[in-house]
């Protein structure tokens, strides 16, 4: 059964349209990665499936309960952490925890448990009577964290996780994250797309309130003009030569020559959409008697396909004239 | 029962954070100094007629000394959680938004209570002096409370139309202000000569005066009780309505 359901889901404040018509749906085991740049409704979708807001439409299910007719049992299964990792400042980071225990129900000695596993879970031992306030920044993101898996939720809905966390914290929070991703159902935003390959197991961009790509991050990557292209290093031959050759290729769609100098030349060539899979066969083809230095086939770049369909509409009409 | 549960939950934590912050300590001090101050400085008779005057002379300022101190104590309730963001995880836990309102204002209503409570030595020295009616006495406290909670559920529903504690102070004052004013001597004298009795009356029975006047001298009428308690109720209430259209955007 499907932990997290969404149908088309959509929200608007006042004129603006944050979200419009989103619909997807995350099993058990599964991690779903929200990308999408800022603006794009990546939080408020979230907020409305936690039930803090409420859609203008659409419906949303979670662990089979809906969220907008029955919304306590709904809550009950979900660990949330806002963007921004809010905290009671007033409180020490066991207080804190404390608290969400109790109020997720979880009295005495299973209040204890949760709260140590919690603590243990985010590494938050240093800093237990410490207060809110005076935390660093990633000691209260943790502590943020540490609240939303404190009763051990089925569902977790994670906004910018890794957000302002060094280098080392954000390695174990994504393992933390890949680690639950086994039991569990997870969303979590994310601009950083590295995080996509590190935790996902699949990922949707959202752009403008709108689901523009969904799949794993393999068919995402795929997507990319890059995918498939062949780039090469190939001594004594002139660009010009080069280019000459390889744009016969016919999967080849366009040749690009990184770096010329006195005695090689590195070019580039871009597939046609379709032909990733036999570029590479094509090119070695081509390239018979030459000297290569180097040759291999890329593999797509994730940046290059969120840049390419999350452009705003003005950039693609100047990119289309270009 | 498990709603109770939540509702004791709310409130223990916002009672914890009152007592952890100095302001709570600086606003006890400033309560019991203003009430020493005007039970014995002012009117000086409090040590002479005994209890008869501990109506004029304690509970008689009450409503001017809440007029600020009710909204300092109130202001922070929503704004705060707001400003600071805490709101999304407080309202997306398994509670009702109304459990946590009730546990706020709650947690803020006995803070009041505690502040109230400390000036028993007050009680005290009327008794070493005299022989008062304690019940009368007890009936001004219950009303001051009541009077009290009746500002907080007001400066709770400030507090809820904005992130900026000051601006949430601000209008709350002014609409306890008005409670105040609906019942105030010169303001009552002041509607009397439009000639239109009915109307005073109608404007006097919104007041937190008028209705504290009762209680003051020992009457502990069901009519008084019922204004202050649906005021807070309907105060409540609107809490409700302006958070949830508040995250309806
Ligand atoms: N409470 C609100 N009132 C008005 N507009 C809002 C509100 N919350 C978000 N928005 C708007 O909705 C759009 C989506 O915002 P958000 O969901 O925060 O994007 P993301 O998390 O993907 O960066 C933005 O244009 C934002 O300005
Ligand atoms: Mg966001």
């Amino acid at each position: 059964m499907d932990m997290i359901r969404v149908n088309n889901l959509t929200k608007f404040f006042g004129a603006k349209h944050a979200v419009d018509g989103i619909s997807f749906a995350v099993e058990r085991g599964e991690v779903l990665g929200f990308l999408g740049p800022n603006g794009a409704g990546k939080s408020t979708t979230m907020r409305m499936i936690t039930g803090f807001i409420p859609p203008t439409s659409g419906e949303i299910t979670v662990g089979g309960f809906d969220m907008l007719e029955n919304p306590l049992p709904a809550k009950r299964l979900i660990g949330y952490l806002p963007e921004n990792a809010p905290a009671y400042t007033d409180m020490t980071v066991h207080g804190f925890l404390s608290f969400a225990a109790e109020i997720r129900g979880l009295h005495g000695g299973a209040r204890k448990k949760a709260v140590s596993r919690a603590v243990e879970m985010c590494f938050l031992e240093a800093v237990l009577h410490q207060s809110v306030e005076t935390l660093s920044k990633g000691y209260r993101h943790r502590t943020c964290f540490a609240q939303s898996i404190i009763h051990d939720p089925d569902v977790l809905i994670l906004d910018e996780p890794t957000d302002g966390l060094d280098p080392n914290q954000k390695h174990e929070v994504r393992q933390l994250i890949r680690r639950m991703g086994a039991t569990k159902a997870i969303i979590f935003s994310t601009h950083i797309l590295e995080e996509v390959d590190a935790v996902c197991s699949r990922a949707v961009i959202i752009d403008r309130g709108r689901i523009v790509a969904n799949g794993t991050p393999q068919q995402l990557r795929q997507k990319s003009e890059w995918s498939g292209a062949v780039t090469l290093r190939v001594i004594g031959i002139n660009a010009a030569t080069l280019q000459q050759r390889l744009i016969q290729i016919p999967a080849a769609k366009k040749i690009t020559v990184i770096k010329e100098d006195a005695t090689s030349v590195t070019a580039r060539v871009f597939p046609q959409p379709g032909s990733n899979s036999v570029l590479a066969q094509g090119v070695a083809d081509a390239a018979q008697g030459w000297r290569i230095e180097e040759m291999h086939t890329e593999e797509g770049r994730l940046d290059e396909v969120f840049r390419s369909i999350t452009l705003p509409d003005t950039a693609k009409q100047a990119e289309a004239k270009q | 029962m498990n709603s109770w549960a939540n509702i004791k939950t709310i409130t223990k934590r916002e009672l914890g954070a009152y007592f952890s912050s100095p302001l709570a300590y600086i606003f006890i001090v400033i309560f019991l100094l203003l009430c020493g101050f005007f039970a014995f400085a002012v009117q000086p008779t409090l040590l002479t007629r005994g209890q008869a005057s501990l109506a004029a002379n304690f509970f008689f300022w009450h409503p001017w000394f809440y007029l600020f101190l009710v909204p300092a104590v109130g202001m922070r309730l929503w704004a705060e959680e707001r400003r600071v963001g805490t709101i999304e995880l407080l309202l997306t836990m398994p509670i009702t938004a109304w459990q946590a309102i009730v546990g706020k204002f709650l947690a803020s209503w006995l803070f009041l209570g505690v502040a109230l409570a400390m000036t028993f030595p007050i009680v005290l020295t009327v008794n070493y002096l005299g022989h008062p009616d304690n019940g009368v006495i007890f009936a001004g406290y219950l009303g001051s409370w009541l009077m009290a909670g009746s500002y907080l559920a007001v400066s709770c529903l400030t507090s809820a139309l904005t992130r900026n504690q000051v601006v949430s102070f601000i209008l709350s004052v002014v609409a306890c202000l008005f409670l105040i004013l609906a019942g105030f001597p010169p303001v009552i004298s002041l509607l009397e000569s439009s000639g239109r009795p009915w109307f005073v009356e109608a404007v006097a029975s919104f007041s937190v005066i008028t209705h504290f006047e009762g209680l003051q001298k020992g009457v502990v009428d069901s009519r008084d009780l019922v204004f202050y308690l649906s005021l807070i109720g309907f105060s409540l209430f609107s809490t409700s309505v302006i958070l949830r259209g508040r995250r309806a955007g």
